[in-house]
């Protein structure tokens, strides 16, 4: 069965933006299917984004989309969502968006719970400031403010956002884009937030710098980096350096969603006045 | 029809916002103004609106530039370290054309400064805070009772013009508890943003070949069927990034000139007893009571003293300074800070006038006295 | 010129001085119809910190809310008397609590001094000594004589909590009777 993207693409907007082979639209296609099999209307989603080159994803469909600064995504995309509460609201960015100087919004998001999707695109690198490292660039690898390979430990993304309350949880990689797809559905079902770490490719700024400057052989490298939850319980703590461990981890649809919450808050001052 | 009431500037301010149709706020505790969210907390949900405490002071502006985009008026309310964080949201507004009002309670600074004290030195900020060139509307009310209409006229101007709006007030003002008399809202113009009347896939945000220098910007009700894009970056009609050259300075030129082509309808100040005077004062804000308290004494004894006062601070009235500076040989500056408004003041008046001051940056306010003896000496 | 009166209220802050000034503008606003500001200056150190209430009151708008020209001074404290008598009138009208605050000799001529164990008073006569600044309104009412005591009454009523009042009622009527008192000693 196949999709017709002409139907959530903005066709008058296209070529995209991004390097060929980019996983960006590996990830935005992935979104658009998941969308595409919950028959979503589009006049029913808002997009939202900050600053880098996934950010510039939302542009290219045809939804409420809404570019804002680097690492302010989460706020807008919070206020959205409070003042059309029944609207669908996705927010695509980047790692060093989300987790580095958004990174505040990205916890906050998380502990209250609000219901939107945030789509963490993985990448490992700062792509268009000229692949710089960011929170999530692995240890030891290079980047261009890391010529003698990172120093700098990383988050571990489904960890954060575990611990800082976010109710659906889930990794995937565009090494096995249907696993992808159906995270992603998910998590646009989940009422709540729900986060997706979303590893991705950028053979340009991270591959090139470490030996991986063909789309191909960094999709391929991202393959054999990750493990499923099902194997990963079978393997040792040693063997398990170093590697993403892809899967649902948290599916949580018990934790008070924060939309309701201000809902009833509103109730309750108008019962009072 | 009026209410007479005593509250205090943060309260009337609060209040003036529900009045002016504000339904979204988001703020961060900051002192001096913290009673605007206090009394916003509860009054919020009461009206239907959104009342939210953001995890910080960017996230604040940017939820309520993304409330803005969604249709709603929205407004966010800080102090000098909160102001400056919230620049680069301030700019996106701009860029973006979002309505959106900003109060900033004046305290002291530079840094933490003196968060309980009063200062006029956000003034500067005010005006060029963000990055860029830009145009900004800034209001710096006197009173109580102009705290309550000014930030009315503030979402008034922020929807007409879709352009960020910066209330400035101070310390004192934010808490001076005092007797107000508040008009009934029905004496009040109420400015809603232009609607799109266009078929949904006609319109784009930036449309100006077709629908003029400020194209209509959907409100919460029509929002849901007019999907369109926005960024920072410079964009074309459509809402999209572009690097055109020609688009971009004709953009640029147009941002500004919305505001700067409208300033009849966007300038505000007053005249007190200029019309014989031999010495003019300008002073705004609360500083301005105390000028007016300053000019009634000097009057008294016989010294021909009177005051012009900006309501709207930026864009500053150029115009009025330079015919004034052709008419006084003399001119007070006084504010609550070194110097900041003495700028404006010594460019506008082309050197045609002798300028003295009478600024303090003390965390107190200036006394009409400190003022007086300036009136005086200058008089002489 | 009708009546222009400006007060000052200081202390330490969980004393109840911004609660005693607000009272005093309330009574004058929505009970007698009159012009009232108070502009409070604190600390973030809520409990312990310096407090000053400025409470101006008149027949007309009042254009400048900072008092400079004071007519009536309270004080509970020391450190505050000392930075904030600065702007007395000449003649203007003291009242301190006498446990708390030492008057320097030379301010006894140029104000008109009223000392009382006030903080005391409320502890042990009334009962709880968060009374002491309902009792400082009622010797402020009675030492001014700006307001109707009735009107200060019902603004009273308006802030403290029910469970309250009763007791805060009967501080209230003790400040006016010691303010009696302490005129009376003086021949006033």
């Amino acid at each position: 069965m196949s999709v017709d993207y002409s139907k959530y693409l903005r066709m008058d907007k296209l070529p995209l933006y991004w390097c060929p082979g980019c996983g960006n639209g590996t990830v935005l296609k992935a979104l658009l299917t998941a969308i595409d099999e919950l028959g979503w209307d589009n006049n029913d989603i808002a997009m939202v984004s900050g600053i880098g080159c996934s950010a510039r994803g939302p542009g290219y469909v045809n939804f409420h989309t809404f570019h804002t600064l680097h690492g302010r995504a989460i706020p807008a995309a919070t206020a959205i969502k409070m003042c059309h509460p029944d609207m669908h609201v996705i927010v695509f960015s980047g790692d060093g968006d989300m987790t580095a100087i958004g990174g505040n919004h990205f916890i906050h998001a998380c502990r209250r719970n609000i219901d939107i999707t945030l789509i963490v695109v993985d990448n490992w690198i700062y792509g268009m400031t000229g692949g710089q490292y960011s929170p999530l660039t692995p240890t030891g690898t290079k980047a261009s403010t890391m010529p003698r390979g990172n120093i700098d430990p990383t988050f571990d993304v489904v960890e954060l956002a575990k611990g800082a309350g976010a109710t659906f949880v889930a990794r995937g990689s565009v090494a096995e884009p249907v696993m992808l797809k159906n995270y992603i559905k998910k998590a646009l079902e989940h009422k709540g937030t729900s986060v997706i770490d979303a590893l991705s490719n950028c053979h340009i700024q991270w591959g090139r710098r470490n030996k991986f400057g063909d789309p191909v052989k960094l999709v391929d490298y991202i393959k054999s980096v990750t493990v499923s939850q099902a194997k990963a319980a079978k393997l040792s703590k040693e063997e398990l350096e170093g590697k993403y461990i892809t899967g649902i981890f948290v599916d949580d649809p018990t934790k008070k969603e924060y939309t309701q919450s201000y809902k009833e808050l509103i109730e309750k001052a108008q019962a009072k006045a | 029809m009026s209410n007479v009431e005593i509250a205090n500037g943060n309260e009337l301010v609060a209040e003036a916002a529900i009045a002016a149709g504000c339904r979204f706020y988001a703020g961060y505790p900051i002192t001096p103004s913290s009673e605007i969210p206090e009394h916003l907390s509860k009054r919020m949900p009461e009206v239907g609106g959104v009342f939210m405490q953001f995890e910080d002071e960017i996230a604040s502006v940017i939820a309520a530039i993304g409330a803005s985009y969604a249709g709603y008026k929205s407004m966010t309310a800080t102090s000098g370290p909160g102001l400056s964080l919230k620049q680069e949201g301030i700019g996106l507004a701009c860029m973006m054309e979002l309505p959106l009002v900003v109060v900033d309670v004046m305290r002291g600074g530079p840094s933490t400064g003196l968060p309980t004290r009063v200062s006029q030195a956000d003034y500067m900020q005010a005006r060029w805070g963000t990055h860029g060139d830009h145009m900004i509307i800034a209001i710096a009310p006197s009173t109580l009772i102009e705290t309550y209409t000014e930030t009315i006229r503030a979402f008034n101007l922020a929807e007409k013009y879709r352009t960020p709006v910066l209330l400035l007030t101070d310390a004192v003002l934010a808490h001076l508890h005092g007797r107000v008399e508040i008009p009934d809202i029905s004496n009040f113009e109420i400015i809603e943003r232009t609607q799109p009347t266009v078929p949904p896939e006609e319109y784009y945000p930036y449309d100006v070949e077709r629908f003029g220098i400020i194209p209509p910007l959907p409100n919460k009700e029509n929002w849901r069927k007019y999907k369109f894009h926005m960024t920072g970056l410079n964009k074309d009609k459509t809402g999209f990034p572009t690097v055109d050259s020609k688009k971009v300075e004709e953009d640029e030129e147009r941002m500004i000139n919305k505001i700067m082509n409208n300033i009849k309808d966007i300038e505000s100040f007053e005249y007190y007893r200029v019309d014989d005077a031999d010495v003019l004062v300008i002073a705004y804000g609360t500083n301005a009571t105390a000028a007016r308290v300053a000019i009634d004494e000097a009057r008294s004894k016989g010294i021909k003293v009177g005051m012009f006062r900006p309501i709207t601070v930026w864009p500053f009235p150029e115009a009025q300074v330079f015919d004034l500076s052709k008419k006084f040989k003399k001119i007070i500056v006084s504010e609550i800070n070194l110097g900041q408004m003495l700028y404006e003041v010594q460019r506008a008046s082309k050197g045609n006038s002798e300028i003295f001051t009478v600024l303090q940056a003390a965390g107190v306010p200036i006394r009409p006295q400190q003022i007086l003896e300036k009136i005086e000496e200058v008089s002489k | 010129m009708g009546l222009h009166y400006e007060l000052r209220f200081v202390g330490i802050g969980g004393q109840g001085n911004m609660l005693a000034g607000t009272i005093i503008a309330e009574a004058a606003v929505y009970y007698e119809n009159k012009y009232a500001t108070q502009v409070p200056t604190y600390t973030s150190q809520v409990r312990g910190g310096p407090t000053k209430a400025d409470v101006i009151i008149s027949d007309e708008p009042i254009q400048f809310a900072e008092a400079t020209h004071i007519d009536f001074l309270l004080a509970l404290d020391q450190r505050t008397y000392d930075m904030y008598k600065k702007d007395l009138k000449e003649g203007a009208i003291v009242l301190v609590d006498s446990g708390l605050v030492n008057i320097p000799e030379e301010d006894h001529k140029k104000w008109d001094v009223y000392g009382y164990p006030i903080v005391k008073t409320a502890k042990y006569d009334i009962g709880n000594v968060v009374t002491a600044n309902i009792l400082a309104v009622g010797m402020t009412v009675e030492l001014t004589g700006i307001l109707d005591k009735e009107n200060v009454k019902k603004a009273i009523a308006d802030r403290v909590p029910p469970a309250f009042l009763d007791l805060n009622m009967k501080a209230y009527e003790t400040g006016i009777e010691i303010a009696k008192k302490l005129k009376a000693e003086k021949g006033k």
